[in-house]
């Protein structure tokens, strides 16, 4: 607690950590129930993201208030988008890992496998490949009739190309909003900042039919071998992400229609829109070697 | 401004006491003795079960436990000494001296400080619980690797999840070190006045941030080979168990250094101002540590030399990890030569101090000689092995916290420890040590393998010599927890410098430091 006025705010103490904490450790041991047959695996589950919501609008709705009511100096703000910036870059490791397996294994891993007669003599590798005991590959976007013994993928000039297009155009609306709060023009804000959160729920519905078709009719699962592990995983994953930043843009919207956020400090849009542009570039990354590659 | 004073008067007003206080608390004092204790716990804990494995190696044979229970010691004591008592150990060094160094009022994000201390006691209970269940907990080694780890119970699951809390917990807090000294240091305070210490984990955080999801990634992929079908480590489906090694190593060796670069930054704290003389090669020493965590990210496969690696692999690893050699040679080179002339005192924490340079750098020489490719084919998952990194890991990493606790118990408690006690409990750690791990080093070259319950009669000798240093060296800790709670409860009264005219900013507030530093921020000289 700083006494000094305009001095570095230092908070209270405070029990939203120790509940995060709670919800945190209910939600894994809801999860770790429910994958070895516990039946109170859903509920403590359910317990846990209860738990976790409440802290999130009990901590942030502080942080807020604090912000608002003009507690913070420019010290703070610089401490919360720093902060911002290398949280974003743990998640860019995140999926680095789940991107260096994609390559370890087209690169290295099948063509190995592919190499010895040893073990399994006749497999031929290539890419996309589900291994030797897999479903086979047909030619993308062929619906299969058998899915044990042939898989298809999705082929990126569909769907994916379309995504491309929408995630792109929501980064370009982020930014229109962005040069609209700081001209305080509060009802471009508003708009080009819905039209960005919109792109955003398009994008996961057509991923979310993008999935539907891929399981239904061309045999690619998450099971599909090492291509459909990375497949599912890394779109997984990103549309995981693409979900947890529309959210933030949305609670960003409706403080911007409750008057929210000054032309010169915004802290919250800015780290909300840093992190859409990161799901953005992930995507891109995405379409160019998973889909088109 | 009447906000700031609305605020200032609410603090008096609900400031819990007791077991709240530290629940809920913000101060950066606060967090990092709930840091240091829960790390001293898990060491003590750690080592209890080290004891286990020391206590089967006794003699051949099978005796005091059954092989499953064993593996599980083995990879539990790893995962308690890694995760639990030297990165937390070092989180709570540097909650207590960051702010206090760089003339900080706290932490830049006090409430996340307290969130990234209090998951890891759930993350805890989680891996420990695993004991219990049913098919016990990991026993895979702490590397976790696959396929063992695909086939195991619900322990290996309840592993992956506590590395999942553990990684929050990590990230979390290394974001808020990063951001505390770019954020909040005094004015004056430039990059390159900053007290080593405070260089080391700026450093450490980085690769703390770039590392940790990597391991988060590791185990969701475990975690879905084992639940939802995937295929990462399954030949079978086109992967490859040796991925996994690839990734955990990825992130294991900048883990390494995660876990001895803090504990250089303390020995350069420390041997200055036994030395009575500034650090020599102050600036060589910083890009001395960025040197040796760039490296850190290029060498990893050296732990997998003997996996089945094209020849330029081999190679590559081979020569990138012998170059490590060069900037940890300029620390060494850099401690000595401070000590070089200088008017030497021995106190407990210098007595530290010096055992590392001296015992770390054995480790460091046996590292090299398993830099060494063709070499390593020989000692490769021997007990040479075991007794290099608990060279660097506990005559490193460990010793360097006792001797920053001993450096800086006056400044927390107010009060000097017992100076006889704390150089009893020195020699008696050091020659434990000894004792326990240098004839490793033998075993390991006449070709005992690392977690095996049993072994060859010809090994007996050399393991009974191990075990009784290691009972020896765990009751020695026992003297060092009653060092701690007897400075905690009282003695003689420490003055603000405690030391002769040591350098840095934590000298310059009184002894114990304030609740409360640096709200208006020193000048800097």
């Amino acid at each position: 607690m700083s006494s000094a006025p305009g001095s570095y705010y230092l908070p209270n103490p405070s029990a939203w950590p120790i509940i995060g904490s709670i919800g945190l450790f209910s939600l894994l041991l809801g999860f770790l129930l429910l994958l070895n047959e516990g039946s109170a695996g859903p509920w403590l589950m359910l317990l846990g993201a209860c738990i976790i919501v409440v802290m999130m609008f009990g901590w942030f709705g502080k942080v807020i208030h604090e912000s608002e009511s003009g507690m913070y100096n420019e010290d703070v703000g610089m401490s919360f988008r720093m902060s911002m910036l290398w949280f974003i870059f743990s998640e860019v490791m995140f999926f680095a890992a789940f991107f260096g397996a994609l390559f370890y294994t087209r690169a290295l891993a099948v063509p190995w496998l592919a190499d010895t007669d040893i073990l399994w003599p006749g497999f031929e590798g290539g890419w996309p490949t589900a291994g030797p005991k897999g479903p086979m590959p047909i030619e993308a976007d062929t619906p299969v009739s058998d899915p044990a013994a042939q898989f298809s993928t999705i082929g990126p000039w569909g769907i994916p190309v379309l995504n491309t297009f929408l995630l792109l155009s929501s980064s370009i609306t982020v930014t229109i909003a962005h040069h609209a709060l700081k001209m305080n023009s509060r009802g471009n804000l508003i708009l080009w900042l819905g039209v960005t959160v919109l792109l955003g729920v398009i994008f996961l519905y057509f991923q979310a039919v993008e999935y539907h078709h891929a399981y239904s009719e061309l045999g690619l699962t998450l099971g599909t071998g090492v291509y459909g592990s990375t497949f599912f995983m890394l779109t997984g994953f990103h549309g995981l992400h693409v979900t947890i930043g529309a959210i933030m843009l949305t609670v960003v919207w409706l403080r911007c229609l409750r008057g929210h956020f000054k032309p010169d400090n915004h802290f919250a849009f800015e780290a909300s829109a840093w992190y859409w542009h990161f799901v953005d570039t992930v995507w891109v990354g995405l379409f160019v070697f998973v889909y088109v590659f | 401004m009447a906000t700031a004073d609305v605020a200032h008067h609410e603090e008096h007003h609900h400031h819990p006491s007791g077991v709240m206080r530290w629940i809920t608390t913000t101060n950066h004092k606060d967090i990092g003795t709930l840091y240091l204790c829960f790390s001293l716990s898990m060491f003590l804990l750690g080592g209890l079960m080290a004891l286990v494995i020391r206590a089967e190696l006794f003699q051949p044979g099978l005796q005091v436990v059954d092989p499953h229970f064993f593996n599980q010691m083995t990879t539990m004591h790893a995962l308690l000494m890694v995760f639990g008592a030297i990165m937390p150990g070092f989180v709570g060094f540097a909650n207590w001296m960051l702010p206090m160094m760089i003339g900080a009022p706290d932490m830049a994000l006090p409430r996340m400080n307290n969130w990234s201390f209090w998951i890891l006691p759930f993350a805890f209970t989680m891996l420990l619980s695993s004991l219990f269940t049913a098919g016990g907990g990991p026993a895979a080694g702490w590397t976790l690797y696959a396929p063992l780890t695909i086939q195991g119970g619900m322990g290996v699951d309840m592993t992956i999840f506590a590395i999942h809390m553990m990684g929050i917990s990590s990230i979390l807090g290394a974001i808020n070190i990063i951001v505390t000294i770019f954020n909040m240091r005094a004015p004056g305070m430039t990059l390159m006045k900053m007290p080593l210490f405070v260089w080391t984990w700026l450093i450490t955080a980085f690769l703390l941030i770039a590392v940790m999801p990597v391991l988060a990634g590791a185990v969701t992929m475990l975690l879905t080979d084992r639940h939802f079908g995937t295929a990462f480590f399954d030949p079978a489906g086109g992967g490859d168990p040796v991925m996994f090694q690839h990734i955990f190593w990825f992130f294991g060796h900048p883990e390494v250094y995660i876990m001895i670069l803090p504990a250089f930054g303390i020995i350069s704290e420390i041997i200055p101002t036994f030395s009575r003389k500034p650090l020599f090669g102050y600036t060589a020493m910083v890009l001395a540590t960025a040197a040796i965590a760039f490296l850190s990210f290029i060498v990893w496969a050296h732990h997998m030399f003997t996996v089945g690696m094209p020849l330029t692999g081999e190679l590559f690893f081979m020569y990138s990890t012998m170059l490590i050699a060069v900037p940890t040679g300029v620390k060494v080179f850099n401690w000595v030569s401070t000590m070089w002339r200088g008017a030497l005192t021995f106190e407990t924490p210098m007595l530290f101090a010096v055992a590392v340079v001296f015992l770390f750098t054995i480790g460091g020489f046996s590292g090299l000689m398993l830099a060494i490719t063709p070499a390593d084919f020989q000692y490769h998952d021997t007990y040479f092995v075991v007794a290099h990194f608990h060279y660097v890991l506990f005559s490193g990493a460990a010793m360097a916290m006792m001797g920053g606790a001993y450096y800086w118990l006056p400044k927390w408690t107010g009060h000097m420890y017992d100076e006889k006690l704390g150089k009893i409990h020195f020699w008696l750690t050091t020659i434990f040590f000894n004792v326990t791990f240098f004839p490793q080093h033998f075993l390991g070259l006449a070709g005992m393998p690392r977690r095996i319950p049993d072994y060859a009669l010809q090994f007996t000798e050399f393991n009974v010599i191990s075990s009784i240093g290691a009972f020896g060296l765990g009751f020695a800790q026992l003297l060092f927890v009653y060092v701690i709670v007897k400075c905690v409860r009282g003695g003689s009264k420490a003055t603000d410098t405690v030391w002769e005219a040591p350098r840095g900013l934590e000298w310059t507030v009184p002894s114990p430091a304030p609740y409360h530093t640096f709200e208006t921020p020193p000048k800097i000289a």
